[in-house]
């Protein structure tokens, strides 16, 4: 199939025409191309996703590889990164490889599996990371996300390890000795609700020393959601020494804050949990300035029994493929150059995903997606793709339509909907 | 009048004073050879106990039943909730039957909070977690004015586990509604951050109870769980009884009017001497009669009792 996008504006840019053929964006249009208006859209490259959780072994009844491929097309992504703590875990090559197997029969993204740092993420043995890299799922990136490698030697050794097949370690910091029955932020708003708290101390702690272990042994570092203002300034202090560190923020930490917790009901409720304004607005300078490096969604499907509950009780996270983009867009407004590099180019780069987050030229693989800044979308949860329902932005207003999103040519959201 | 009772957050100055003086007027009644009034006759009020707690849940039962209401005892021990059930689908069953008003303890913080979404009847919170006892504020602002007068004023020190007890919440936000000036006093450990904040601006902390007892008309000394040891919030109990427990010596330096409470149940020689628990200034057997009449005002105010 070959499309012509008539009239579209990459990245801003003034309106042109786009073609796509055989897979890639070509320089010329061929006479049978299906033509696409692009009056008012934007095209930008396929966004990728380094923190996704499918769900898929385990609990199908939250999310399975196929409705969070097509959550994933319909919020602008091309490539997600499907994170390890399914069940069973993925920490073996035959996980990884039914992952990514899975992924590619829905073809709505590229699934790219995340490895299991440890067996059964259980923070003890290095799983096989090398047979996960020559898996066919080719695995490039390791967490035990949900828990935090919390042995300092068994991190150090993880992250020598992995540079034998240029890996990267993504670390769930927090130090469970300070978070121990940990409900949401440590600070006002749990003192008033007689909440456990989660001091932010307890995410900086790791982040420091882990930079620390990276920069001793030259490793590569990825922080998973960072969520403070002390954590940025320690990945601030890192990054100009020139330690080899990345780092990603949700985008419900660039949005909400904890005070949502007031009426205890648990949509709220995630891990790292909701902080304050003034560590929002840290996390907002940090992806500005660079020092995060990419808007990753930490999208966490949750059955409904999972969440109409106790807020002690629940369990963490939220849905967040389908309104990344338009948060990102309420936020930052129309900084496409922005946009394209958290959430494209870099995450690209970091999970080691060629042929993603390209720039919109001839020859480049055509993954990309077409949005529509103008329009306005109320959330409304029971129109979301996912299997799940626990979205906090339920009856928001937010800017940003997603049109149509293409991987590798073909169109896997067309008109605001999913082809398959 | 209010719908719920879920924090002590929820009473302004007029609402809570209303509930204080319908109180009185409940523990007139009890003088009574006929104690019982037709206020709640036909209405349905649930004990819904997540938590063992005999003390709390036969004060809400003679409540209930002193105004006439028909009493049930929902105890999640031996019930549908042991098997798994979910609050929200005890609170349907419940909301099935009729319930007027669910009285809740639960051992999660915010379950009230919860509950009120699923039942259209009065939600009564009577210690959710580490959150909220509003109706002990009630009683224990009950028994200080029936003392000492009034509220407006007041010093009242309340001492000990601040961090871990509901109690201590709901009494910081209803006396300083009622014009209390609150001083928080335990180790640092114990004390919330930013508690003032949190909760009253004009809440004060003190690590030091020895400087705070000679200016203070009330001291309230909370249970301390020994298992908090264990936890390193402090030491030990010795240390913990020597630097905050209040023995004969300490009582001697609050002023000739003081009063001494106790929620309850007390570890007698941990934060509380006997011959202190057992002092003509201690108001703990009263905090308990009292309860009844509170619990009755409560109950009998938001039903809307005639």
């Amino acid at each position: 199939m070959a499309y012509l996008i008539k009239g579209v504006s990459i990245l801003g840019a003034a309106p042109a025409d786009l073609f796509l053929k055989d897979g890639v964006i070509s320089d010329k249009a061929d006479k049978d191309a299906e033509i696409i208006d692009g009056t008012g859209l934007v095209a930008l490259p396929g966004l990728v996703d380094v923190h996704t959780h499918l769900r898929e072994p385990g609990r199908e009844d939250a999310e399975t590889v196929e409705t969070g491929s097509r959550a994933a097309a319909l919020g602008g992504y091309t490539a997600v990164c499907a994170m390890a703590n399914t069940s069973p875990v993925a920490d073996t090559a035959g996980v990884v490889e039914q992952v990514w197997r899975l992924g590619r029969e829905a073809g709505l993204v590229d699934v790219q599996p995340i490895g299991a740092v440890t067996v059964g993420l259980a923070g003890k043995q290095m799983a096989e990371l090398g047979a996960m890299a020559t898996s066919a799922a080719n695995v490039r990136i390791f967490s035990d996300d949900g828990f935090c490698v919390a042995d300092p030697k068994l991190m150090r050794r993880a992250l020598e390890y992995v540079k034998a097949f240029d890996g990267v370690i993504a670390q769930h910091a927090e130090e469970h000795r300070l978070t121990e029955g940990a409900q949401m932020h440590e600070g006002e708003v749990s003192t008033r609700l007689g909440l456990t708290g989660w001091p932010a101390v307890a995410e900086e702690a790791i982040i420091a020393r882990d930079v620390l272990l990276a920069e001793h042994v030259g490793s590569r570092l990825h922080v998973c959601h960072v969520s403070t203002a002390g954590s940025v300034e320690v990945l601030r202090q890192a990054k100009a020494r020139g330690v080899r560190v990345t780092a990603e923020v949700t985008p419900h930490h660039l949005l909400l804050t904890d005070e949502l917790a007031a009426g205890y009901d648990p949509v709220y409720k995630v891990n790292p949990p909701l902080r304050t304004r003034r560590d929002v607005d840290a996390l907002r300078q940090a992806l500005l300035d660079g020092v995060i490096d990419v808007v990753a969604t930490d999208h966490a499907p949750h059955a409904v029994q999972d969440k109409e509950c106790e807020w002690s009780h629940a369990r963490p996270g939220m849905l967040g493929l389908e309104t990344a983009l338009p948060i990102v867009l309420s936020i930052f407004g129309p900084q496409w150059e922005l946009i394209a590099d958290r959430m494209s180019r870099a995450p690209a780069r970091i999970a080691g995903l060629a042929g993603h987050g390209g720039d919109l030229t001839a020859g480049s693989p055509a993954n990309l997606t077409l949005v529509d800044p103008s329009a306005r979308r109320v959330v409304d949860p029971s129109e979301l793709a996912s299997r799940s329902r626990n979205t906090p932005y339920a009856g928001m207003t937010l800017p940003g339509r997603i049109v149509a999103t293409f991987l590798r040519g073909e169109a896997t959201v067309l008109d605001g909907k999913a082809v398959k | 009048m209010i719908k719920h009772l879920r924090s002590a957050a929820d009473l302004d100055a007029p609402t809570a004073t209303l509930i204080l003086d319908t109180a009185a007027e409940m523990a007139a009644l009890s003088g009574r050879e006929v104690k019982k009034l037709p206020a709640l006759r036909g209405r349905t009020v649930v004990n819904l106990f997540y938590e063992d707690s005999t003390r709390t849940r036969i004060s809400f039962e003679a409540a209930a039943k002193r105004l006439s209401a028909d009493v049930i005892n929902f105890s999640a021990k031996g019930s549908s909730v042991s098997k798994g059930e979910s609050l929200k689908d005890t609170a349907l069953t419940l909301q099935a039957m009729g319930a007027d008003a669910v009285v809740i303890r639960h051992s999660a913080s915010g379950a009230p909070h919860r509950l009120a979404n699923w039942v259209d009847g009065s939600v009564v919170n009577a210690g959710d977690g580490t959150h909220e006892h509003p109706t002990q504020a009630l009683l224990d602002a009950y028994t200080m004015r029936s003392r000492l007068g009034r509220l407006d004023g007041l010093k009242v020190a309340i001492v000990g586990d601040v961090l871990h007890s509901r109690v201590a919440r709901s009494n910081v936000l209803l006396l300083t509604t009622l014009g209390a000036q609150v001083t928080l006093v335990g180790p640092p450990t114990l004390i919330p951050l930013d508690v003032a904040a949190a909760l009253a601006e004009k809440t004060q902390v003190s690590y030091d109870l020895d400087a705070v007892l000679p200016d203070s008309d009330v001291v309230m000394m909370l249970r301390v769980q020994t298992e908090r040891m264990q936890d390193s919030y402090f030491p030990s109990a010795r240390e913990y009884s020597r630097r905050y427990g209040l023995d004969v010596a300490r009582m001697k330096k609050l002023p000739e009017h003081a009063i001494v409470m106790h929620p309850g149940p007390m570890n007698r020689g941990m934060e509380i001497a006997p011959e202190v628990a057992d002092s003509p200034r201690s108001t703990i057997v009263e905090q308990v009669a009292n309860g009844v009449s509170v619990r009755m005002a409560v109950l009998y105010l938001l039903l809307g009792g005639k």
